[in-house]
């Protein structure tokens, strides 16, 4: 173990794979010769090739619909979509044709595909460059959904996703990349899909965090704590599979259940974990389950502006202590 | 034109015009079957276009592969499917080519080298360059052909996909089969020009344009293609010109049609004129042709025997091949 940033995990978790197995390639928009516009694939190109870390023209459709080609033909690609916003761009291909080749062809095709997509708000990148649009796609089942918050997940899940055979949607928050954190060396660490990972335990409060409100779920737990709350932390890590039994173990606990995610409030992968838990665990709760996130407005550009529209750790603590105080 | 014909293989023209008799009756039996009850979901059918399909397909090997549409059963049984697997499908049946999960507007065979059938416009354009850059990164001299019709070149998947597989100077050809309408509008009312292979050019490679009813034209036409797919020198984009016979969907009014249009298509019938061809040619002789003619039939009887024989498939079936792994049922 050594420390590493969440950028630094993602660059070694697509460096070893793509060492380990010729299958698995890097495209996208400015992912060679610039490196990632965040940086992600800072010297990929020199290691690999252009053949293998692949520049492409500005087109979402043909990236993710010729990762799906290639993933059906024996490769095993990772695609890049550079801002989550521009997934909408490949819509079809998205949810109509990666989402459902293994379906309609009666279970015969492998679509092993890594789509990774940077999401969540930067800081004044507006409306168009700053969205967590992991519930867009949420409905649509064949796909899974991966939202690593630490450096270690970031690479134990991308390895799980370019090793896998389904198609994943890798979502990684902006404002994750230059954090650090201790991440294993071993090149076969991989996180599993569907274990959710209990960060901090309590007994009066769960806060349930999605990808960057897990720092802000810890970081609220710090000041309840000192009001004399006891706040159970926990991070889904996937969102689809989605580990019930921890979070409903967790509701049971603590019968009080905060969901904080930078996603839009309506229909966020918030009301989804809300509905689980009010399905399989209502007996255990004390009060209603709260989600924590963006208000159902478009994100501005002017910092007051952004800051009213994002949720942040004062509104975790504000929403705990509502119901534990 | 003898000369013409014994230039080919006799087997290969023999299976054009099998292959051919084939994809028009299963068309006509699978409406019938429709009618009867048997099949419960869209037929898109592709009479009228068989020599477009059939010449495509008969001109690559069997390592290549294509990416197909909604009218796609030509394209199918072109690639070597199998009328029984394709018949218990669109009767949604268990032992179909997809279990019954897909129907029609989805039928695929991996071991074939049919990458899917689909129901979206265009929406196969991107994943045929996707299989191309796989045999391209790997130096495996495949070909991938996307067949498509008009509508799809005014569709951005094309755009972006031809962009792609120019650059990259790709394996792909880009198979137009222009039959005039996309759904019920005229071509006239879609695109500003009238040979669709011209948009080839924008992208960097040619664009060819060739008689969809010829079924030897089609043929050479996609062979030049392969060829330059093979070596090196990326996709080609072939406009075979075709005509529909039936409606864009079984049921469609077809309130859009000029008058004396499909009179004047269906005096270029494929079938009938490679089937006077081959006889004046003497490659086959009137009692060969009604065997094979006769062996269609008794092949769709079969198929149609077979899916009537097939288990329709429990519904707890539709829990399976969403997911290689479910995480024990998570993903649902």
């Amino acid at each position: 173990m050594r420390e590493i940033t969440f950028s630094a995990a993602i660059r070694e978790a697509m460096v070893e794979e793509m060492r380990r197995d010729p299958a698995v390639f890097l495209m996208g928009e400015d992912v060679g010769t610039f490196g990632g516009v965040w940086g992600v694939s800072a010297g990929m190109l020199e290691e690999f090739g252009e053949e293998r870390v692949r520049d492409t023209p500005i087109s979402e459709i043909a990236i993710i619909g010729a990762g799906l080609g290639a993933a059906m033909s024996g490769m095993r690609p990772i695609v890049e979509i550079m801002f989550g916003d521009f997934l909408m761009c490949a819509g079809d291909q998205i949810t109509n044709q990666v989402a459902k080749a293994r379906f309609m062809s009666g279970g015969k095709a492998d679509v092993p595909l890594t789509i990774r997509v940077t999401s969540g708000a930067p800081g004044s990148a507006a409306a168009q460059h700053s969205q967590s649009p992991e519930a867009w796609f949420m409905n649509v089942p064949g796909l899974k959904f991966a939202v690593p918050a630490s450096p270690a997940d970031a690479k134990g899940l991308l390895k799980s996703a370019i090793r896998g055979e389904d198609p994943v949607l890798f979502f990684e928050h902006k404002m994750l990349y230059a954090v650090k954190g201790l991440v294993p060396e071993d090149i076969d660490f991989v996180v599993p899909f569907g274990q959710a990972a209990v960060l901090r335990e309590g007994s009066d409060v769960t806060l349930i965090g999605i990808g960057i409100m897990v720092r802000k779920a810890l970081a609220a737990a710090d000041a309840l704590a000192e009001e004399g709350i006891s706040a159970e932390v926990i991070d889904p890590r996937t969102l689809v599979p989605l580990d019930h039994e921890t979070l409903i173990r967790s509701a049971a606990k603590t019968g009080r259940v905060v969901i904080a995610h930078e996603a839009h409030r309506r229909a966020g992968p918030g009301a989804e974990i809300a509905a689980m838990l009010a399905e399989e665990a209502i007996e255990y709760l004390d009060g209603p389950i709260v989600r924590v996130a963006a208000r159902n407005l478009p994100l501005p550009y002017s910092p007051g502006l952004e800051e009213f529209v994002l949720p942040s750790a004062q509104d975790i603590v504000q929403a705990a202590r509502s119901l534990a105080g | 034109m003898e000369k013409e014909l014994k230039a080919y293989p006799r087997e290969l023209l023999v299976e054009l015009f099998r292959r051919m008799v084939l994809v028009r009756e299963f068309e006509l039996r699978a409406i019938e079957e429709r009618r009867a009850g048997l099949i419960p979901g869209f037929i898109h059918s592709c009479v009228g276009q068989e020599a477009s399909a059939v010449g495509a397909c008969l001109a690559l090997e069997a390592g290549d592969v294509i990416t197909s549409t909604h009218r796609g059963h030509g394209h199918l049984i072109g690639k070597g499917g199998d009328p029984r697997y394709m018949m218990a499908e669109l009767a949604a049946r268990s032992t179909g080519y997809c279990r019954g999960r897909g129907g029609s507007l989805h039928i695929a065979d991996f071991d074939l080298g049919i990458l899917g059938a689909n129901g979206i416009v265009a929406g196969g354009i991107p994943i045929a360059a996707g299989a191309a850059l796989a045999f391209s990164m790997r130096g495996e001299p495949r070909v991938a052909l996307s067949f498509f019709g008009d509508g799809a070149v005014n569709e951005g998947a094309f755009h972006e996909a031809a962009n792609l597989a120019g650059l990259w100077k790709l394996p792909v050809v880009f198979f137009c089969e222009n039959n005039l309408y996309g759904e019920g509008t005229p071509q006239s009312k879609q695109a500003p020009v009238t040979d669709l292979a011209v948009r080839a050019e924008g992208y960097g490679f040619p664009g060819t344009v060739v008689d969809g009813q010829d079924v030897l034209a089609v043929y050479g036409a996609v062979r030049e293609a392969t060829g330059r797919a093979r070596t090196g020198q990326g996709p080609t984009f072939v406009e075979a010109k075709t005509y529909r016979y039936r409606g864009h969907y079984e049921g469609d009014p077809q309130v859009y049609r000029l008058p004396g249009e499909m009179e004047a298509w269906q005096a270029r019938d494929p079938i009938p004129a490679f089937r006077q061809r081959l006889l004046e040619a003497g490659i086959l002789t009137e009692a060969a042709l009604k065997e094979i003619e006769a062996g269609v039939q008794a092949e769709l009887e079969e198929a149609v025997a077979f899916a009537k024989a097939a288990p329709v498939p429990e519904p707890q079936e539709a829990l399976q091949g969403v997911y290689a792994d479910t995480h024990g049922g998570l993903v649902f």
